[in-house]
Order: C-alpha cells, then structure tokens, then sequence
C-alpha cells in the first residue's frame, strides 16, 4: 500500500519535472524572494545598497555563493548526517565566502574597499543557510543549482532595485563608479540632479525604501489575485 | 525508503568525525588554492592603491625609493593621533629624506576614526592631506572627499609657522582653516589631527628618518 503510494507520488514528481525549474525560478525571483517574502539577509541588504553599484557588487557575490553551496550541500547530502549538518553547512559556506572576498580583492579591489567588510558577512546571510537547509540537503543537484541561482539573483535584483532608488532619491544620480566593476577610468554615472534627498543614504532611508518595495510587491500580489478572481467568475458566470 | 533508512542510522562518534574532518580539508584546500591564485594580484593591488593614494598628497615631490621597504610601524601609544598603530613612508631622494607620509586615524570625528594620509615635506611643510577612510555621514561629513569638494587642497603647503601655531583650527574656533557648510565637526577632527602629526614630525624628525640607516647597517 505505501510502496504503491509512493510509485504513485514519484511518477508525479516526474511528471512535473518539467515545469518545476520554472517554479523554482518564479519562487526565488517573486513568490518565495529572500528579501522581500523571507525578508532574509536583510543585514546586507540594509547596509550596503546606499548606491546601484554596491547593491550589484553584493548582489553577484551572493548568487555566487548561494549557488555554489547549495550545488556543494545538495552533492554532499548523502554523506551529510543530520547530527552534523550545521558544522558542515557553516564549513562549506564559510569557505566559499573566502573565497569570493579574496577574488574581490584580486580583480575588483575599488568594489572590494566600497563593500568593506559585507563581502565577509555573507557567511551570516541566513538566506544561504536556510537555502541549504530547505532545498539542496533534500534535492538532487541541478534543481539545487538551479534554486541557488533563482534565490541569489532574486536578492541580487531586490539589491540594484533598492541601489538604484537610495541613489537616486539620496545623491540624484545613478549608476556613479561602475568603473569598480567594470574597471576604467572612475565614472560618475547619470547625474540627475546636483543634491539628493539626504534621508535615502542613511539608514533610516534603508528601512522605508525596503518597506515601499515590500508594500509594492504585495499590492500588485493583491491586484493580479482580484484580476484572476474576477476572470474566474466572468468564466462561472 | 532507501532515504528513512539512512536518517534512523544513527552514526557513531567516530563516522561523523571523518566526514567533518574530509569537508575540512577539502575547504582549506579550496582557500589554500584560491590564495596562491591571488596573492600575487591581492599585493600588486595594496602597492597601486598606496602609491595612487600618495600620489596627490605628493604632487611635486620627487623621490626614488620604494614605499614598501622604507615603512615605520609604530604600535601605540605612539604621541600621533589615533589608538591604532601608525604608518610612516619614507621618502628619500638620492639616499637624502625628502618627504614623511603620516598614515593616522583622526578622533573626534562624527562617526567613528577618521583614516588621514599626510605628507611632509622635510622642511615641515605640508605637501599634501588625502582621506583614506571614513564613515562620516554622508551628504555632510564626507564633503571632506577631494572627489567631492576641495576642501582638503588648503592643507598645501601649509606650516606650523604658516598659519601661527595658534591659528591652526577652523574658523568658527578662531582658527585659519574653512570649515564645511552644515559640518564642523568632521573638519575640527581632521584639523587637530593634521596640527598633531606636525608637532610630532617637529620633535621627532630626526629620529624618523635615522631609524633607516640603522636598518642599513
């Protein structure tokens, strides 16, 4: 009876193997998102998106670790007991942190001086955490992989977004010192305006853009569910 | 099933520990890696950044030693601002000292030490302040940045003769030196700073650029 069961549950699974990247690419970039749903790794988030370029400097990192510990945790897992999966997890994460800090120092080093100490911090981003422990310690490695990707660029992409409205509204420009990324001569980006609205810099600025963001996500949540709802009783009706 | 069975396993002390001690070891290897990888750039870097960061303090002073194997560093308490260690570079023309770089953290500054890189000429004169590191608020305190005014050019060439000793604060303290609309205090700090590092070049002038000989011999 349950082994019939579970034939019947794994024949599912494959069924949907399909679409289930897509799902998993939608949860990361919009449904599930670590900063704006989870509101995980708000640490970072916070502090480092006074401009567009930190937020996509911290925002890659992340992506990149994300991905290579959730494919490392989810490669692993079979080796993992769960008495020891904290160390393991903390180990791995760790590691790749250093990594990425002392690639940052080596190619990006403008970018590296910018983001200070936050590069180090990741390792603290309990989004990465709760990544490896939710999803790659119970998945096989490519829906892992593909997890990682979709959770880290969907923090990357909350990270530009508010990057780009703290420096907008804060300093009236945009996109200033790319170069540190790119490399070049120091750019100044998109002057909009001379002097910005001090308030967006400072951290209280951190709090009230994250919160527009959060407040946005669910109001336009709440506008496609009354836009279905109404299709749906046109179609009953 | 295959799955159940391996988390009612309970492993002994002993299996965990090698699983933990193998993943230990291969991440160490991947640092490992990653370092030699990129030390050799990581010190190229920090040598571009301090020579590009001593360039504008330095405009007009010629020297032909390296930075890197003419440093002094001075654990505290050191009579230089600042309560972490500081770093002078020597400069030295023809095996004749032309400059000392300060490399001092300012305090009473708004938010935390204020990381300032000052040149003296070997007479006394300043041949240059930069700003290395701050976390001063933005908008006010980090006017101070040469990208962002030109605050800090009025430290050129100036003394403790010119201005007069007395004189060396910002103007709303009766002083000689600007200070920053909407900002005193991060100029006040930076000012006191820069005047202590010249009184301690005045008195230890000497004894700053001998230590290289002794290094000689």
């Amino acid at each position: 009876m349950t082994r019939a069961c579970q034939a019947i549950g794994s024949e599912k699974r494959e069924m949907n193997s399909n679409i289930e990247p897509l799902r998993h690419v939608k949860a990361g970039l919009w449904n599930e998102n670590p900063g704006l749903v989870q509101l995980l790794g708000l640490c970072p988030l916070l502090a480092v998106t006074t401009t567009f370029v930190n937020g996509l400097g911290l925002g890659l990192a992340t992506v990149f670790v994300l991905t290579c510990s959730n494919a490392l945790v989810s490669a692993t897992r079979r080796f993992i007991y769960s008495e020891i999966r904290i160390p393991m997890y903390v180990l791995i994460i760790a590691s790749l942190v250093t990594c990425i800090e002392l690639i940052f120092e080596a190619w990006f080093p403008g970018l590296d001086r910018s983001l200070g100490i936050f590069i180090a911090l990741i390792v603290t981003n309990c989004a990465i955490v709760a990544r490896a422990e939710i999803f790659a310690s119970r998945n096989r490695l490519l829906p892992s992989i593909v997890d990682g990707l979709a959770m880290g660029a969907g923090f990357a992409l909350l990270l530009c977004a508010l990057g780009a409205f703290r420096e907008l509204v804060g300093q009236g420009s945009i996109f200033a010192r790319m170069d540190m990324l790119l490399g070049g001569e120091p750019m100044r980006g998109l002057a909009l305006a001379d002097r910005g609205f001090l308030l967006a810099i400072l951290p209280p600025g951190a709090f009230f853009s994250l919160a527009l963001a959060v407040a946005a996500k669910n109001a336009i949540d709440r506008r496609r569910k009354r836009m279905l709802g109404l299709l749906a009783a046109r179609q009953l009706g | 099933m295959n799955q159940d069975a391996r988390k009612e396993r309970s492993p002994s002390v002993w299996s965990s520990g090698i699983v933990l001690a193998v993943v230990a070891a291969i991440c160490t290897a991947l640092v490992t890696i990653t370092h030699r990888m990129t030390a050799p750039r990581i010190a190229e870097n920090q040598k571009a950044y301090l020579e590009q960061s001593l360039r504008p303090a330095l405009a007009g002073v010629f020297y032909d030693n390296d930075l890197s194997e003419s440093t002094l560093i001075l654990p505290p308490p050191h009579g230089l601002p600042g309560n972490e260690p500081a770093i002078i570079y020597r400069l030295f023309s023809e095996e004749r000292p032309v400059a000392a770089v300060f490399v001092v953290s300012a305090r009473g500054g708004y938010s935390g030490p204020i990381k300032l890189l000052i040149a003296v000429e070997y007479s006394g004169k300043l041949a240059g302040v930069q700003v290395l590191e701050h976390n001063e608020t933005p908008g006010l305190g980090d006017l101070i940045e040469p990208s962002r005014s030109n605050w800090l050019q009025q430290f050129e060439d100036a003394s403790l003769e010119d201005p007069s000793r007395d004189r060396w604060a910002i103007r709303r303290d009766g002083g000689a030196f600007d200070q920053l609309t909407g900002a005193s205090i991060t100029p006040r700090a930076v000012v006191m700073a820069v005047k202590e590092t010249l009184l301690y070049y005045e008195s230890n002038r000497d004894s700053i650029f001998e230590s290289r000989e002794q290094e000689n011999q």
